[in-house]
């Protein structure tokens, strides 16, 4: 063991970064190392990736010859994401409740609201990072075995709504990440939720209710270039289901009494 | 520099801190002292800023905690060993500090072999740390941005009696230096060596402070005798000195030694022992402030902090 001798303040008056506020980029690139830095973080990451891969692999070589368009492959992959990104968006923030680094964190940067804007920004980082990563993978997968017609159309609308896709995919689990602020009933709820609207709104008979706000609506995203009566329906859809929980959460996360 | 004014704080209906005020400054070290359940995590966690007060404020290096624009580079702090992710690497987990303050994450190696954990330790998931590990650890994440304040919530937790005079001697050196330290601890040896002041927290009140000697002035002298503490006793009540008995034999005589010294010799009673009651008397007078209330922590508390 070593003496303490060194770890003393030294002259600190040449050193500019003391008083200096952590930047939201700086920030957010930390929150970004989080995602991946701990074994649950790095295997979560890896198991999205080698799913996309699979399922692109699984269209190009299962099923008939007019399914093996680039379309077709992104959107498979798309759909198969959208179950795994909200998880990612809830661990970005219940990790840090479950492992109570929140302590750490909240010392380090006591302005709350700036790590859940972080987060966030990390968030949509990540979901562009699986948008980027999808359409290389179901490209490749594409040209490996492609459709004998339209094998690689796939227009620049579509494209667009698809990083739209990724973005609330991913930033709907953030939010109820922060409104549960434990990772099981938030990743629970946000299956469960989602189901349980379709289904109640549709004993209920409430299509039109349901038609403005259940997910059908983000599903409409990777599948066609949509209308603009589809995108209000977006709009409401994502007051419900964006909206709602990120009030909730942005609340709880600046309040919560961190333990 | 850390100030709190009547801090006070509420839990759950009961008030957990009441209305403490105490001052550290540059250049010593502070032991916060109480049973375990008196409030001095609640307090520090009001100091740091997660924990907002009922009443009163505090102030570190002259203004409130959360108006440092970069609080890590100012103050270091370990409140809980534990509370960093199971599933990261000792190293990351500082990296990932440092890189939140803007400090240059290169220290790391080095700040990791300063508070004694190998590079083989640094490269183990937490999950594998033991507390005195963690607690090592929780120290290096305190003090990577090579600040001037250091709160540390019960640093010695876990540490075994060669980590303890380690950290010991780290915080020596630090205050020496012109930094400031405040450490909390529930058993007075820890700190006794150390502190420069000492805060006597029980219930949520501070009902002590001041230095070592300042709490012992008065704190009477240890007598014990050589053959017979039977006949000691009746000496001292002879001579009309208030004494009670020590647990570990002989008595604690509210009086200056010669007196007692006095007494013994006119009981005609051969002395073993005579002197101030130094060590043994401010273990009692920290038995006694903390545990005197009529609502006193369970036994169990007790029990830990007279041991």
């Amino acid at each position: 063991m070593s003496t303490a001798a060194a770890t003393l303040p030294r002259d600190r008056a040449d050193d500019p970064g003391r008083d200096r506020r952590p930047g939201l980029l700086a920030l957010t690139r930390v929150e970004l190392r989080k995602s991946h830095d701990t074994r649950a973080g790095f295997w979560l990451l890896l198991v999205c990736a080698l799913l996309v891969v699979a399922v692109a692999a699984i269209t190009v070589f299962a099923g008939e010859d007019h399914h093996h368009t680039l379309r077709n492959v992104f959107n498979n992959c798309a759909q198969i994401l959208n179950f795994l990104l909200p998880v990612v968006g809830i661990l970005l923030v219940t990790s840090e409740w479950s492992q109570r680094t929140a302590q750490v964190t909240f010392t380090l940067v006591p302005h709350r609201g700036r790590v859940l804007a972080a987060k966030l920004l990390a968030g949509a980082v990540l979901a562009l990072l699986a948008f980027v990563l999808t359409l290389a993978v179901s490209a490749l997968f594409t040209a490996i075995n492609p459709a004998s017609f339209d094998a690689w159309s796939l227009g620049a609308p579509l494209l667009a709504q698809s990083v739209v896709f990724f973005v609330i995919s991913l930033l709907v689990g953030t939010a109820f990440g922060a409104a549960f602020l434990l990772s099981a009933p938030a990743i629970v709820s946000s299956y469960v939720l989602v189901i349980a609207y379709a289904a109640l709104t549709s004993i209920l008979g409430l299509d039109g209710l349901a038609a403005w706000t259940d997910q059908s609506a983000f599903a409409a995203l990777t599948d066609h270039s949509m209308s603009a009566r589809e995108w209000a329906r977006f709009g409401t859809t994502l007051l419900l289901w964006l909206g709602v929980p990120l009030a909730v959460g942005a609340y709880r996360f600046l309040r919560n009494e961190i333990r | 520099m850390i100030e709190s004014h009547g801090l006070t704080k509420r839990l759950g209906g009961r008030t957990v801190v009441t209305d403490v005020s105490f001052a550290c400054a540059p250049g010593t070290v502070t032991g916060f002292l109480g049973p375990n359940g008196a409030g001095k995590t609640t307090t520090m966690r009001m100091l740091c800023g997660l924990s907002a007060p009922d009443a009163g404020h505090a102030e570190i290096l002259g203004g409130p905690y959360r108006d440092l624009p970069n609080p890590g580079r100012r103050v270091g702090i370990l409140l809980d060993a534990s509370a960093q992710h199971a599933g990261r690497r000792g190293q990351e987990a500082l990296t990932i500090s440092a890189l939140t303050m803007g400090a240059d994450p290169k220290r790391v190696p080095e700040l990791l072999e300063r508070v004694g954990l190998e590079p083989r330790a640094a490269r183990q998931r937490l999950k594998a740390y033991s507390l005195g590990m963690r607690q090592r650890l929780g120290i290096a994440n305190a003090l990577i941005g090579d600040p001037e304040v250091l709160i540390l919530d019960e640093p010695a937790n876990g540490l075994d009696p060669e980590g303890m005079r380690w950290m010991r001697g780290l915080l020596r050196d630090f205050a020496d230096a012109g930094g400031t330290v405040l450490l909390s601890s529930h058993l007075l040896h820890e700190v006794e060596a150390v502190a420069d002041q000492l805060l006597i927290i029980g219930q949520g009140k501070i009902v002590a402070a001041g230095t070592r000697e300042e709490l012992l002035a008065g704190a009477g002298t240890l007598v014990r005798a050589a053959d017979d503490d039977a006949q000691l006793g009746a000496a001292l009540s002879t001579a009309g000195l208030a004494a009670r008995a020590h647990p570990d034999g002989g008595f604690v005589v509210d009086a200056e030694p010669e007196q007692v010294g006095r007494a013994a010799l006119a009981g005609g009673v051969a002395l073993a022992r005579l002197g101030p009651s130094e060590s043994a008397g401010l273990e009692q007078l920290f038995f006694d402030l903390t545990s005197g209330a009529p609502d006193a922590p369970p036994a169990a508390d007790l029990q830990e902090t007279a041991r």
